[in-house]
This record gives structure tokens, C-alpha cells and sequence, in this order.
């Protein structure tokens, strides 16, 4: 009905309103192709390049890699120097176990922070979300004396812990509003059938579940990309993360460009495919309110 | 009597069971710290034996605030900072703004281009760091290039190598990278505005530009608050960029230098620098501080703003 309105007035307006209206469309996609040339070029640049070898990427920088110019000479430099495997491991090992202890103990404290009345919920409502609020990396100075103390500095477990600490105000605050919205009389049913507290938690869960894949997109984001963290608590080879590791890698062969547009685009392929597959859940998740 | 007694509750044993992780590792991994690195900043290492601190109250902060030396490169990180957040608030968030409003009109274009812009924003510091260091490099030479297309060739200048123009070159890449943010959240807040609001007034005639200024904006004062206070949070508490593109010492000559680079120079030693973690951890303080401040100063505005339920 409105596509029919909508018709007629373009029937029956002037030229100019006509123009207007064209304009009106046209402008904000041109700013939208623009600002997207803006954000994709550098990273195209990159991509096309770390295929090439190092006169074709000076002389003919724009051009896609073709026949002639094609060359891997930059990840061979890559693979024999640097350790991108052991970076990889344990990039995803931390992400990994860092995102489902947050989810594990996240849960736990949300649903007894939602369902439970007691003194105390609102003071520890409340300790949560300031940590939402004020960066873990404040706190540098005590975590790295704890890790020292602890004899867990170059270890993955004082990054596991600390990433774990970091991502939990912000999953308890989402996860236990969204137990708040569980049915009260499935619980009552629940516990009438004799279910143990525990039951009821594991009850819940399923329940939330497109909450919980949401949290673990944008715990996961922040966890893989740091580079703080691992600078500081474990810089050593063997514990270096794919973002310390490259930041080390580049650092030191600047001037090797095959290898350093190798070394960024391996680094950045993962995480742009992992991007494309979830970006639509992404986006859902935080437009729907999930991540309010 | 004794029905009593069996009517008891028990002690809630399974809440504890419940909380204790999670409170455990929070208490001790970020409220201990957090509150053992304020204290150390009122503590001086002792000259006689590196390992033990001494109380010295407020010295650091004199030292930090007032020292002939020391306290030049204190508010020139401050300084920078402020500019930093400058940029971020004056470029980042008005085109954030912009893009989220002519995203919200939906459609299948529209949403292809929500992926794509929200690209730069998941990848880390480290790779946008790089990237456009390359792409800046007067070696490759590609930006010259690009310029010469629109016959601006010679602006070129090696931006990143020069004090004058060194942080806003980095202020800038970092709004590259982070506008999908406020982009989002921009977004979000648009389009749960209902339909029937915004009705009334296109009937009355009223254009795009003038139901966006007196009608959708005024509904997403909330957001405009959480960005700017997300903003303010991540920009004092930076660090990633800068020390990728620039290195810890943040140059050229200090020129890019802000709190995080400052702290970390401080606590860790750089160079000729002796690291110092009592100073380290006062500088934290400061950064703490300053982001406190902002988080009070949004909440109290936050309480007194009408939020508009739809």
C-alpha cells in the first residue's frame, strides 16, 4: 500500500522534488562506499601485496599478485622464523579456556545474584559492574606482584586467570538480567519436583543460550587481540600470543616487507574469517538488546 | 517448640557454592590489585635495599606533579592524552553518528555495508599498527601515490616521523579502528525508535534532517553518554597503538607519548631509565583517578537523564 502512495507522488511531484529525492538516496550511499574504501583499502593493500615479491610489491603496489609477480618467499621467511604455530596454540588455548571458565563461573554467580534474595545482592550487584566500568589494566601493578609471588609469570594460566577476572563483571551483568526474565513458575515447578538447587541451574541454562553465544563472541575478541597482557605477564617465546608474537616478529624485520606482509596477513586471515561466519549473530546479538 | 527448629531453613550452602568462584577470582585478580597498586604509590623504594619499600605518603605525587625533571614529561603525556580524546570525541563519535544514521534506514545494502564498516574494529592494535605504518611509509611510498591521484602529492609528508603531526596521525588511526563502536551503538539506539513517533512528523511534512535533529537525536541522549564515557575510559587507559606504532618511548622525541606509554616506561624502565614501580603504580593511580572521575561524572548525568522507554 505505501509502495503504491509512494508511487503516485513520484507521478505527481515536480522534477526537482524528484532530484531531491534522488539525491536524498544517492548521498548516503556514496558516503557509506566511501568511509568503506576508507576502511577496507589498507587491509586489501596488505592482503594483495604479502602474495607478491618484493620488486612487485614497490613498483606495481596496486596491482593483484599475477603470474609473474606471484611469490611465498614471504611466508617461507615467516615459517622459519618466527614460531606462528606455537603462537597459535596458544592464542587459542587461552581464548578457549579463558571463555568457557568465564561462561562456567559467570552463569554460576548470575544465577544466584537473579534467583536467590539475600543481604548482600545489591552490594555485590554492584562491586560487578564497576569492574564493567574501570579497566582491569589499572590494577597492572598488583597483578603483575600477585603472578611474581604466585611463580605463574611466562605462564598461560596467569593469562588464562587474569582474562577470566577481566571478562566476568560484564557476563554476570548480562547473564543474570537475562535470568531474571526466566519464568518464576517453571522454577517453582521445578523445585515442587523435588530438583536440587543445582538442577535448576543446569534447568536454566539451555534457556539462555543465545545470551551465552553472544558473551562468548565479545569475550573472545578482546582475549585474542590483547597485547597487554601477555607483554606484561608472560613476554617469553613459549607463552606468546599470536598479537605478541607478531608485535615482536614485525618489530624486529621491519625491513623484510615480504615476510612482514606475510606475518600480518596470517595474523589477520583468522580473525577476519571468524568475523564473516559470526558477523551476523554479532550484530543481531547487540542490536536485539542482548548486550545492553 | 521442635517444629520449630525443623521448620528452620538450612543454611544456604548452594548461593555460596554459586558465588565463590567467581567472587574469588575477582577479589583476587582485580580488587586486591587494584587497591595494592594504589597503596604502593605512597611508598618509595628503599635506597639501602631495592626490595623493600618505604612509606613516603604523597612524595611520588610531589615528584610527579612538581619535579624539575620528571614532571615536564608528566603533563605532556596528560596533555596529549587530552588531545587524544579531543579527536576521538570530535571525529570518531560525529561520524560514528553519521554512518549509524543512514545505516538504520535498513535494507539489504545497508546491511551489507553494517559488515563491512564494523571490519577495522575487530582486528587488534597491533595489525592496524602495522598496517599503517606500511601504508604511511615514505619506503613504499603508496599513500603519496593515492594523493597524486588527486593531484595532492605534495602534502605528502612522513606524518608519522614528524613531532608536530606524530599524535594526531595515531589519534586518527585509532578512530579508523574503533568508529564501528559508536557506529553500533549509534545504531542500535536508532533503530528501536518506533515507527509511530517518527510517523506523525513525516506527515507533517517535516525532512530527513530535521526528524533526525528534533526527533531520533533528542531519544538517543543515553547513547551519546555511553559512548562518550566509553571513549573517555578507553582513551586514558590506551596504550596498544601507540606502543606498536611508536615504541615505548613514544616518539619521535615524546611527541606521541600519553598515560599508558608513560606508565609502562616508568614501571618496566626504558633505556636510560631506571624502572621504578612506585612511580609506576602512582602514574596508575593517576590514570585511575582520571577515569573514575569520568565514570562518576556519567553516572551522576545518567540518573539525572530522562531515558525514553519505547
Amino acid at each position: 500500500m505505501s509502495d503504491s502512495t509512494g508511487h503516485q507522488k513520484s507521478l505527481q511531484t515536480p522534477f526537482s522534488y524528484r532530484i531531491r529525492n534522488w539525491f536524498g538516496e544517492a548521498v548516503p550511499i556514496l558516503i557509506l562506499i566511501l568511509w568503506s574504501v576508507i576502511a577496507l583499502f589498507p587491509i586489501y593493500l596488505i592482503l594483495i601485496n604479502a602474495f607478491k615479491e618484493r620488486k612487485a610489491i614497490f613498483k606495481l603496489p596496486f596491482n593483484l599478485p599475477s603470474a609473474e609477480t606471484f611469490s611465498l618467499i614471504g611466508f617461507q621467511n615467516v615459517s622459519q622464523r618466527a614460531h606462528f604455530g606455537t603462537y597459535f596454540f596458544n592464542s587459542i588455548f587461552v581464548t578457549v579456556i579463558a571463555l568457557l571458565l568465564t561462561l562456567l563461573i559467570g552463569t554460576m554467580a548470575s544465577f544466584a545474584l537473579a534467583q536467590y534474595k539475600f543481604k548482600g545482592v545489591t552490594i555485590l550487584n554492584l562491586v560487578f559492574s564497576i569492574g564493567i566500568m574501570i579497566p582491569i589494566r589499572l590494577a597492572t601493578v598488583g597483578i603483575l606482584r600477585l603472578m611474581v609471588s604466585l611463580h605463574l609469570t611466562n605462564t598461560l594460566a596467569a593469562l588464562i586467570i587474569v582474562y577470566v577476572a577481566q571478562s566476568l563483571p560484564m557476563t554476570i551483568f548480562i547473564v543474570s538480567s537475562f535470568m531474571r526474565q526466566v519464568p518464576q513458575e517453571l522454577i517453582h515447578a521445578a523445585r515442587v519436583d523435588g530438583a536440587s538447587e543445582y538442577h535448576i541451574y543446569g534447568l536454566i541454562l539451555p534457556l539462555i543460550r543465545p545470551a551465552l553465544g553472544a558473551i562468548g563472541i565479545f569475550t573472545m575478541i578482546p582475549i585474542w587481540n590483547d597485547l597487554w597482557w601477555p607483554l606484561i605477564l608472560a613476554p617469553s617465546f613459549e607463552t606468546a600470543t599470536v598479537t605478541l608474537g607478531s608485535q615482536q616478529f614485525l618489530g624486529q624485520y621491519m625491513t623484510d616487507w615480504n615476510a612482514v606482509l606475510a606475518s600480518l596477513t596470517m595474523s589477520m586471515v583468522p580473525i577476519l574469517i571468524f568475523y564473516l561466519i559470526f558477523s551476523k549473530q554479532m550484530i543481531k546479538s547487540i542490536t536485539s538488546g542482548a548486550l545492553k | 517448640m521442635v517444629a520449630y527448629r525443623k521448620h528452620r531453613k538450612p543454611f544456604p550452602w548452594h548461593i555460596i557454592v554459586f558465588l565463590a568462584p567467581a567472587l574469588i577470582v575477582y577479589v583476587i585478580v582485580m580488587v586486591i590489585p587494584l587497591l595494592d597498586s594504589l597503596s604502593l604509590s605512597l611508598f618509595t623504594e628503599d635506597p639501602e635495599n631495592a626490595r623493600e619499600t618505604i612509606f613516603t605518603g604523597l612524595s611520588n605525587y610531589r615528584y610527579l606533579f612538581t619535579d624539575y625533571y620528571y614532571s615536564p614529561i608528566f603533563w605532556s603525556a596528560l596533555k596529549h592524552n587530552v588531545l587524544f580524546f579531543i579527536i576521538h570525541m570530535v571525529v570518531q563519535n560525529p561520524i560514528g553518528l553519521l554512518l549509524a544514521a543512514i545505516l538504520c534506514k535498513g535494507g539489504k545494502i545497508r546491511t551489507f555495508f553494517r559488515t563491512v564498516l564494523f571490519i577495522p574494529t575487530i582486528l587488534s592494535f597491533v595489525l592496524v599498527g602495522f598496517v599503517w605504518k606500511l601504508i604511511l611509509s615514505p619506503v613504499w611510498g603508496v599513500s603519496k601515490t593515492i594523493l597524486n591521484l588527486f593531484s595532492l602529492g605534495g602534502l605528502f609528508q612522513p606524518w608519522l616521523g614528524l613531532e608536530e603531526s606524530a599524535l594526531i596521525t595515531c589519534s586518527l588511526i585509532s578512530v579508523w579502528q574503533y568508529i564501528g563502536t559508536p557506529m553500533i551503538l549509534f545504531y542500535t539506539a536508532l533503530i528501536a525508535i518506533p515507527d509511530e513517533l517518527l510517523e506523525a512528523a513525516r506527515v507533517d511534512g517535516a525532512n530527513p534532517w530535521l526528524i533526525f535533529w528534533k526527533i531520533k537525536f533528542p531519544l538517543i541522549i543515553p547513547t551519546v553518554g555511553l559512548v562518550t564515557m566509553m571513549t573517555f575510559v578507553g582513551n586514558f587507559n590506551a596504550f596498544d597503538l601507540i606502543y606498536t606504532m611508536q615504541g615505548a618511548l613514544a616518539g619521535p622525541n615524546f611527541s606521541t607519548d600519553i598515560m599508558g606509554t608513560l606508565f609502562y616506561r616508568t614501571f618496566f624502565g626504558q633505556q636510560q631509565q631506571m624502572p621504578n614501580q612506585t612511580l609506576g603504580a602512582t602514574i596508575a593511580t593517576m590514570q585511575f583517578v582520571i577515569i573514575l572521575i569520568g565514570v562518576v561524572v556519567y553516572m551522576i548525568w545518567q540518573k539525572r537523564t530522562t531515558v525514553y522507554e519505547y
